[in-house]
């Protein structure tokens, strides 16, 4: 019979796991450290943050992780490629639909399957995961408006967002994860309808983008708050694996939907933003938000596009099968993959090692974007004030989930 | 800019550069193709990808740390390059001998000073697998608290039963006479 008192009292269990790398008591006089979070709103989930100031200036940033580390590399190791994908959906939970969309073209490459999947299978995948990019970018827009003092643009771009989630649970039956797309194809066809009410609502979010960028973009307290802030050279974000809206917000055209071309992307035409530079200097926090709000309309026009195809030559038929091509086994041949897909906020890659025997991969690694992305927080954020690295930390727009994983 | 070298030409690079005992092995047919190197050279290897001008691997997309298990007794590393200018990309693996209960852990130098991306890689590594990187500025645990023992991605790990005084081992009864005797 187990003891059912799970914790038993002991005051050697209060020690810290976690130590800080400065000591408070060897910085010289007038240096601080302050530790921000793990629970800290401007923080974006559990992030704590060891930092050295002098006055307001903030001299070091030492970021400590692994408050939500769940060893996502371990499950995936011992479920098979299908079991993972709710897993998959708990890494980036606020853009699930595109690392389902990933890992399930990751899976199909290394089947050999890709030319089996049919066109219309695709193109749902697509839209789906487009709506889920706006998703994704407004709440990375609306929680760094409230970071950084302003509260309408949150309660405007939440009750946009639940209109996509809406959609989404309507496709699916879950809001935020979704385990929609499968190997080889989708849980299910589009439900009837939805091509008209998803068309209804992209051009009522038309207007809205617009608005958007007047009340957040264009505000000049905002502008004021976030132009010249957290400058990003291109040279430093490439030696730092920096990717997604960040990479672009520093001028490079780097976005995987366009160079790898992977899915239909090649079919769909879109623009892809970067960073001038337009009010303060290339790469500040401001570009960045910027691009993000850019990305949002050609997500729109990317989804218009689709549902134009999904309404015609790929219209909805008594005898399509969503599952047709769902492998009955997912057993990929020997050898080590790295495959990779755009997400909101960069690049996705997932390595897997197959060994040929099994259902399970022999390892499989998730090259987390948002980790990569944190990396360069304490680069960026040497010599400004304590205001500003809460601007900063809001405009690289992680999501601890998949930092931690 | 001239056009990317092809897969052979890499190779053919390498090996004249550091000769041919550097190249251990070679899979073109690889997603992407993919280079064995010998481990003492990896950081050497990587500045060389890193700063030809026919190569130009600027994006280090991914560090992956293997352990093949206690029966293979060996551990690998993986790197993932890309070049953004030539578009292309490249697989190099590096494979160490598994290190016994006891023994101090297997070791690569450090490409850190190459790519700064690799600082956080290189720590999750050692942190998850246990690979010990040469020359890193700052190696310590990144995801697992600082007082946690062993490496959860080896294939014989098996966690310890407290924590801080909390059971970790879920899913498993405690006995009963255990419980309070912990410290």
């Amino acid at each position: 019979m187990a003891n059912p008192v799970q914790y038993q009292y002991h005051p050697d269990h209060f020690k810290n796991s976690e130590p800080a790398k400065y000591k408070a008591e060897a910085l010289p006089p007038g240096h601080m450290l302050i530790n921000i979070g793990p629970q800290h709103p401007s923080t974006h989930g559990v992030l704590r943050l060891e930092v050295i100031t002098d006055g307001e200036i903030v001299l070091d940033v030492v970021p400590h992780l692994g408050y939500l580390h769940r060893c996502f590399e371990k499950h995936a190791e011992n479920l098979t490629y299908q079991q993972t994908i709710p897993f998959v959906d708990r890494l980036d939970y606020v853009a699930a639909m595109n690392n389902e969309h990933i890992w399930c073209l990751g899976v199909e490459k290394m089947l050999g399957i890709t030319d089996k999947v049919p066109a219309r299978v695709e193109y749902i995948r697509v839209l789906v995961a487009e709506l889920n990019r706006i998703a994704s970018h407004f709440v990375a827009v609306g929680t760094y408006a409230m970071d950084i003092g302003a509260f309408t643009p949150f309660l405007w771009l939440m009750r946009d967002r639940e209109h996509i989630l809406r959609l989404l649970e309507w496709v699916c039956g879950a809001r935020m994860l979704y385990n929609y797309i499968w190997i080889g194809g989708l849980y299910y066809d589009l439900p009837v309808g939805f091509e008209e009410r998803c068309s209804e609502f992209l051009r009522y979010l038309k207007p809205k983008l617009k608005e958007l960028e007047d009340l957040v973009i264009e505000n000049k307290i905002f502008v004021d708050r976030t132009a010249g802030v957290g400058v990003l050279p291109l040279d430093l974000a490439i030696n730092y694996g920096v990717t997604g809206p960040m990479l672009r917000g520093s001028g490079l055209a780097y976005d995987l939907r366009r160079i790898d071309g992977y899915s239909v992307y090649p079919e769909l035409d879109f623009e892809v933003p970067v960073g001038r530079g337009q009010m303060g200097a290339k790469g500040d926090c401001w570009d960045r938000s910027w691009v993000r709000v850019q990305e949002c309309h050609q997500s729109v026009y990317i989804a218009e596009q689709c549902l134009q195809r999904l309404t015609t030559d790929l219209k909805r038929s008594r005898d399509f099968d969503p599952k047709a091509a769902v492998p009955k086994k997912v057993r990929p041949p020997k050898g080590d993959y790295y495959v990779r897909g755009e997400t909101p906020r960069g690049e996705l890659g997932f390595f897997f090692r197959a060994d040929g025997r099994a259902d399970v991969p022999f390892r499989c690694k998730a090259r987390s974007t948002c980790f990569v992305n944190l990396s360069v927080l304490p680069e960026i954020s040497k010599g400004v004030m304590i205001a500003d690295l809460i601007a900063i930390i809001g405009s690289i727009d992680f999501i601890l989930g998949e930092v931690d994983r | 800019m001239s056009a990317p070298a092809s897969f052979t030409t890499l190779v053919a690079l390498l090996q004249d550069k550091f000769g041919t005992g550097i190249v251990l092995g070679t899979d073109e047919a690889g997603m992407p193709p993919a280079v064995l190197i010998a481990p003492d050279a990896i950081a050497d290897v990587c500045r060389f990808l890193y700063e030809g001008e026919q190569t130009y691997f600027d994006l280090l997309s991914c560090i992956t740390g293997l352990d093949n298990g206690p029966e293979a007794a060996s551990m690998e590393v993986v790197y993932n390059l890309y070049s953004i200018p030539y578009n292309q990309h490249l697989m190099l693996k590096v494979v160490l001998p598994r290190n016994l209960p006891g023994q101090s852990l297997p070791v690569v130098p450090s490409v850190s000073s190459i790519w700064r991306t690799a600082d956080w890689h290189e720590r999750e590594v050692f942190d998850l697998v246990g690979i010990h990187f040469t020359g890193h500025p700052d190696l310590r645990r990144i995801l697992l608290p600082d007082d946690w023992e062993g490496h959860p991605l080896r294939k014989d790990y098996r966690e310890q039963e407290y924590y801080h005084g909390i059971w970790v081992r879920y899913g498993q009864e405690r006995l009963e006479d255990e419980s309070g005797k912990h410290q």
